[in-house]
């Protein structure tokens, strides 16, 4: 089962509830912090770091001794990795996608692929719970190939919990993909409404069913309650305005182990998420 | 009273509000900012989650299409069913159903779609159309505190880069040609294709905080990206007092970076209270709108 947990807006605590689900469960689980831009679910779960890898993603190296700077390579590029000036090619990898057509294009067989690293991806274990962790060099413009990286390490047969980045664009889309389920966390703000429709048109597009987590539920008004109730989306758990949940949170430390009365919450919303997830799959089930 | 004399440097100031973590208040400081400034062009440049015209209302006088990139289409009739395109795609964009060979239909994932061309380019039956694609729209429009360039990006689009590219120049564009001395850019979270697009050229950066360790760690990847693009970094913590020790941890290592630290903003629950009520903190009474005219003091802009 994979469960994805996102939001429009940032900061309305997709971490938190990555991280405190994760803790919860009662059987070994994989969380995969897909948000390689901030990753933060590091600094919930430590554990013993199992693996490092880098990430790299292929872009074009030229021999200057085959390129005769006929230009077909950068005419045929769609991102403007490759510029033929003088007769001879330069390339720009940060701006490069990956897609290798420059080297079936080019007539003289100049071009071949080389690695350009964007990131490094992390394994840590802390009791039943896998963290990977994908982290973006700054600088590197192109999160979806180290996410997509990250995803590469999904397990199949456990619980898989994708913590999502912030907004609705293509490092969102590219996480949320293929999830079973997705935990869209909000806040009962104007700001948290608007994002909120947002990522609810997002989830759509993508055909995913999604239920919805209302953090600090009573520091806002009641047009996010009501949202739902029109839309017909469940509101899978609600989490108080608690000053000592915000002052756990700033220390690192999760809830569920700093405010042990949470914890059947928590564990609520992932027999809640599962019910979800199994539900979605009986219906598409049904369409086969 | 005299005219201004334009100075040798006649370009307008850019600022640019930029948390790394979201949620921090970026929206809710640049909204202030903006109406402290009073002249200033505005530019929201968190493309795929706008908030500021909540505050802003902005009354649109221009809205333009955001046309963007290319995306595959195959035509059915003319698929011969070789599975070429399949095997070309680096995207993992092309779906096939049925099994037997030449009997399987194609299509193209329009959401993994990354519109590279190579299958366009190399399918031997010439079946695969290539149109261009709408990304969503941007406008300029009037605010009570000036002139704002904003945008929405399509649901599950494309190039957010592109389109804040877009947003800055026209908001810049604005700037020179009416005479406003300053832009406020409200940047996205992150560090990657939005926000390097928000922040690479801008006069100054003002990265807004909390004390967390999330906030903690975001800011310090978000100064290596100013330091990285050669952007003067200033620093405000939001909601210092929910962990005083944490504020100056974060004060220190962001002086140590190179970064001007500006002052604090209170937790103060009338920041939701504003929201609620469509105004920027400082248009209401309250601690932190206190804290924020502070902070646009030292700004000095």
């Amino acid at each position: 089962m994979i469960i994805a947990v996102a939001s429009g807006k940032g900061g309305t605590g997709k971490t938190t509830v990555s991280v405190n689900l994760a803790r919860v469960a009662r059987q070994s689980v994989q969380l995969l912090d897909c948000d390689v831009e901030e990753p933060n679910a590091h600094l919930f779960l430590t554990g013993e770091l199992k693996a490092r890898e880098e990430v790299r993603v292929p872009v074009p190296e030229a021999d200057e001794t085959l390129c005769d700077g006929c230009g077909e390579c950068s005419s045929f590029c769609r991102y403007r990795s490759l510029a033929v000036i003088d007769k001879s090619v330069l390339t720009f990898p940060e701006l490069c996608h990956g897609c290798g057509g420059c080297i079936r294009v080019c007539p003289k067989g100049a071009l071949s692929e080389k690695g350009h690293r964007i990131g490094v991806i992390e394994t840590f274990q802390t009791g039943h719970v896998s963290l990977v962790h994908g982290c973006l060099d700054v600088g590197v413009a192109m999160a979806p190939p180290l996410i997509r990286a990250v995803k590469s390490r999904i397990r199949k047969g456990c619980i898989s919990i994708l913590d999502a980045p912030p907004g609705t664009s293509c490092p969102v889309v590219t996480t949320i993909r293929d999830a079973d389920v997705v935990v869209l966390v909000t806040e009962p703000t104007p700001f948290g409404l608007h994002d909120l429709k947002l990522a609810v048109d997002m989830v759509g597009e993508l055909k995913i069913t999604c239920g919805v987590v209302i953090n600090r539920v009573d520091a806002g008004d009641g047009r996010v309650h009501a949202f739902c109730r029109d839309r017909g989306i469940p509101i899978l758990l609600e989490i108080p305005d608690d000053r000592q949940i915000a002052e756990s949170y700033s220390r690192g430390m999760l809830i569920v182990d700093a405010l042990p009365e949470y914890r059947p919450r928590f564990e609520e919303l992932l027999a809640r998420v599962t019910e979800l997830s199994t539900n979605e799959r009986k219906e598409s089930h049904a369409y086969l | 009273m005299r005219t201004d004399v334009k100075t040798k440097d006649s370009r307008p100031r850019e600022i640019v509000v930029i948390s790394g973590k979201g949620g921090t208040g970026k929206t809710s400081l640049a909204a202030s900012l903006a109406v402290l400034a009073g002249n200033a062009v505005i530019a929201d440049c968190d493309v795929d989650a706008a908030d500021l015209h909540l505050i802003l209302k902005p009354r649109v006088l221009k809205q333009d299409e955001f046309r963007s990139g290319n995306l595959a289409v195959i035509r059915h009739d003319d698929c011969t069913g070789c599975g070429l395109c399949r095997e070309l795609c680096r995207f993992d964009a092309v779906r096939v159903s049925g099994e037997e060979p030449g009997q399987s239909t194609y299509r193209i994932d329009p959401v993994a779609c990354e519109g590279c061309g190579v299958c366009v380019r190399f399918c031997p039956a010439h079946a695969i159309d290539f149109p261009e694609q709408t990304c969503g729209s941007w406008m300029v429009s009037q605010t009570r505190c000036g002139p704002m360039v904003h945008a929405q990006l399509g649901i599950a689009a494309e190039n957010s880069g592109k389109l804040v590219t877009l947003v800055r120049q026209e908001a810049r564009r604005i700037a020179t040609e009416s005479g406003y001395p300053l832009v406020i850019v409200d940047g996205p979270p992150g560090i990657g294709c939005p926000v390097i697009a928000s922040l690479s050229g801008a006069s100054v950066m003002l990265a807004v905080t909390e004390p967390t360790v999330s906030g903690e760690h975001d800011l310090e990847r978000v100064l290596a990206l100013a330091r990285h693009f050669g952007v003067q970094a200033c620093v405000c913590v939001n909601k210092w007092d929910l962990n005083p020790e944490m504020t100056e941890q974060i004060e220190r290592h962001a002086k140590e970076s190179g970064a001007l630290t500006l002052g604090r903003i209170r937790y103060d629950k009338s920041v939701t209270r504003a929201q609620i009520s469509e105004l920027s903190v400082v248009e209401i009474e309250s601690q932190a709108g206190m804290d924020i005219r502070e902070i646009w003091k030292q700004l000095n802009l």
